[in-house]
């Protein structure tokens, strides 16, 4: 299917923005019995912004995918519905009108990155380079000045006014470099080493330099206690080299040190220890009273059963009432107000995206392209998982944002990069191959 | 605004979310479960332009060198792809001053033998247009690497 979809694109785009402008009217409605009046602003903000988006596609990305981006519509433009329900029901950190400026940067960041990256396989020349800007990212929040400490962890940069997350982009330059490395040495990785009883173990000097960055990137995320993004880099760092090699022995490898890695920080970090203790006893009264227990997980709990199968309806809940039901809880606030129907639809929307994100991968002709469409599709899934996971108690909580849902500008931005990546890179899988004889006035001749 | 309404409004909308979904299902379609069996007439040839069918009848089945040091040399042709460049474990290995240690790669898909050129710094040639992103090698078309013409043959 290499047509580009241009009439499917925009339709379904249109689609998304309409839903949301509909779940902004039934939200007014739900609350006052009146349609709000912010709706049409908000509303033709949103969908002048995808019309933008749009544009930039059709002109810099003919073939892209026509799906990713009326996808991302959604899923951001019922974040941006839910933020302004809160905001509503008189929580003053959440604030819709600030969510809509970060997705309009997020889409001039989605354009710049299509605009400026002609051909994605140009990072495959940076692929040091993007290692150690991940690095540097990092560690940035770790300086004395510009770094600052939010909620206790100390993951934020301040310049003037504005806060950003480094950690968000450190990710796409990880990412990045793993997969530039990866191609390079996955023959070796895959095939050089020893056997040792079922598992093929690698050469350490192959091995070396990404055992180190995933060290250096672990390592400061648990010293800034961003127990969130490090999990996510370990997944990322596993199912990169799972697909790069094909090995399942590395599976087994990640799984085992992870599982020894969590025992570990939970020994040796109290904060580790106590994400294990409000996960396994969050039902302790004792706990749920305690500064720091289980208070948050348990609303959110609690909110998603009295939502049930089919909600209480946009506007009709109490969503406000769990801390943080705008960022790190609103999925939660997605379940009480849509229910379980609603839930399962936004996560068939996010498995949508990643689908279109493997395909781009399988559909890739060059090895490094493969593995970076994987590689960012995966760490959007496992984004979701963790975020997902954690607030429904299958894994322990862990701070990190709703991808496009959450309130939080980096991880918009950061999020909207990655999507124009995998724009660019499904742009470059689809494009029919190119004639095979060019024009001979406009090439190079060779003579003799 | 009464109860049934907003029973009504909160129905409707899971409706057009899951239908949203369904529609976008819709345009995956062939991508998930293949394309139909019957093409559809209506579509425009303009759309449907990656030629899966084979140009040409009957593959290539050789790679033979016309030029250079290793003239003479003929390589079958199987389903892996043939890499060619100083290095040694190259499938065709040159010595060759012009070419790069990993220079260019031949490899097979949808029934066409597409030539890559993998950063080589003098370039690949395909007839007289230098090789910049993957190309498709029709039969007897020459490509040249430093001192080294290579063709595809039946």
């Amino acid at each position: 299917m290499t047509a580009k979809r241009r009439v499917a694109q925009l339709g379904m785009l249109a689609f998304a923005v309409l839903i949301v402008m509909g779940a902004y009217a039934s939200v007014g409605l739900g609350i006052n019995g009146k349609v709000p009046s912010g709706m049409l602003g908000y509303g033709l903000g949103l969908g002048g912004l995808m019309l933008a988006a749009y544009l930039v596609l059709a002109k810099w990305a003919p073939w892209a995918d026509p799906l990713l981006l009326p996808l991302v519509t959604l899923i951001n433009g019922l974040g941006l519905v839910m933020i302004y329900r809160i905001e509503l029901a008189g929580e003053d950190l959440a604030s819709a009108a600030n969510q809509l400026m970060w997705t309009a940067l997020g889409v001039v960041m989605f354009s710049a990155t299509l605009i400026a990256l002609k051909d994605h396989r140009v990072l495959q020349r940076f692929t040091y380079t993007a290692g150690f800007a991940g690095i540097a990212l990092l560690l940035l929040p770790m300086l004395p000045f510009i770094g600052k400490e939010i909620n206790g962890a100390r993951i934020w940069v301040g310049i003037g006014p504005f806060s950003i997350q480094p950690a968000e982009f450190a990710k796409l330059a990880l990412v990045v470099f793993f997969a530039g490395y990866l191609v390079a040495k996955r023959d070796v990785l895959a095939l050089a080493g020893r056997r040792l009883l079922f598992i093929d173990l690698p050469r350490a000097r192959d091995l070396g330099p990404v055992l180190i960055t995933w060290g250096i990137s672990l390592g400061v995320l648990v010293m800034q206690k961003d127990l969130g993004s490090s999990l996510l880099l370990f997944g990322a760092f596993i199912a990169m080299l799972y697909i790069a090699t094909q090995r399942t022995s590395w599976v087994l490898i990640g799984v085992l040190l992870f599982v020894g890695g969590a025992f570990i920080a939970g020994q040796i970090f109290s904060h580790v220890e106590a994400r294990f203790n409000v996960w396994l006893n969050a039902e302790d009264p004792a706990l749920y009273d305690a500064d720091g227990g289980s208070f948050q997980l348990m609303q959110g709990m609690f909110a998603m059963g009295s939502g049930g199968i089919l909600g209480t309806g946009l506007g009709q809940g109490y969503p406000y009432k769990i801390p943080l039901s705008f960022s790190d809880f609103i999925f939660t606030a997605m379940g009480e107000e849509l229910g379980l129907t609603g839930l399962m639809a936004i996560l068939m929307v996010y498995a949508l995206i990643v689908e279109r994100g493997l395909r781009t991968s399988l559909a890739a002709r060059d090895p490094f392209t493969k593995l970076l469409a994987g590689g960012l599709s995966f760490i959007l899934a496992w984004q979701v998982f963790i975020i997902v996971g954690g607030v429904t108690r299958l894994i322990p909580l862990t701070g990190l944002v709703t991808p496009f849902m959450s309130a939080g500008g980096s991880a918009l931005l950061a999020n909207w990069m990655l999507i124009a990546l995998l724009v660019r890179m499904s742009d470059a899988a689809r494009r029919p191959p190119p004639q095979a004889i060019q024009d001979e006035g406009l090439t190079q001749v060779m003579q003799r | 605004m009464s109860e049934l309404t907003l029973l009504l409004i909160r129905l409707a909308f899971l409706a057009v979310l899951w239908f949203f979904v369904i529609a976008a299902v819709g345009v995956i379609r062939t991508d998930l479960f293949g394309p139909r069996t019957a093409p559809a007439p209506a579509r425009k040839p303009a759309k449907a332009p990656r030629p899966v069918s084979k140009p040409k009848k009957g593959e290539p089945r050789q790679l033979i060198v016309t030029g250079g040091p290793l003239q003479g040399t003929i390589i079958n042709l199987t389903e892996t792809p043939i890499t060619i460049g100083r290095a040694n474990d190259a499938t065709l290995v040159l010595s060759d001053d012009y070419a790069s240690s990993r220079h260019a790669r031949l490899f097979p898909q949808d029934g066409q033998w597409i030539v890559e050129d993998l950063g080589s710094t003098n370039g690949t040639y395909l007839e007289r247009s230098k090789v910049t992103r993957p190309t498709p090698v029709p039969l007897g078309v020459p490509i040249r690497i430093g001192k080294t013409v290579i063709e595809l043959r039946k």
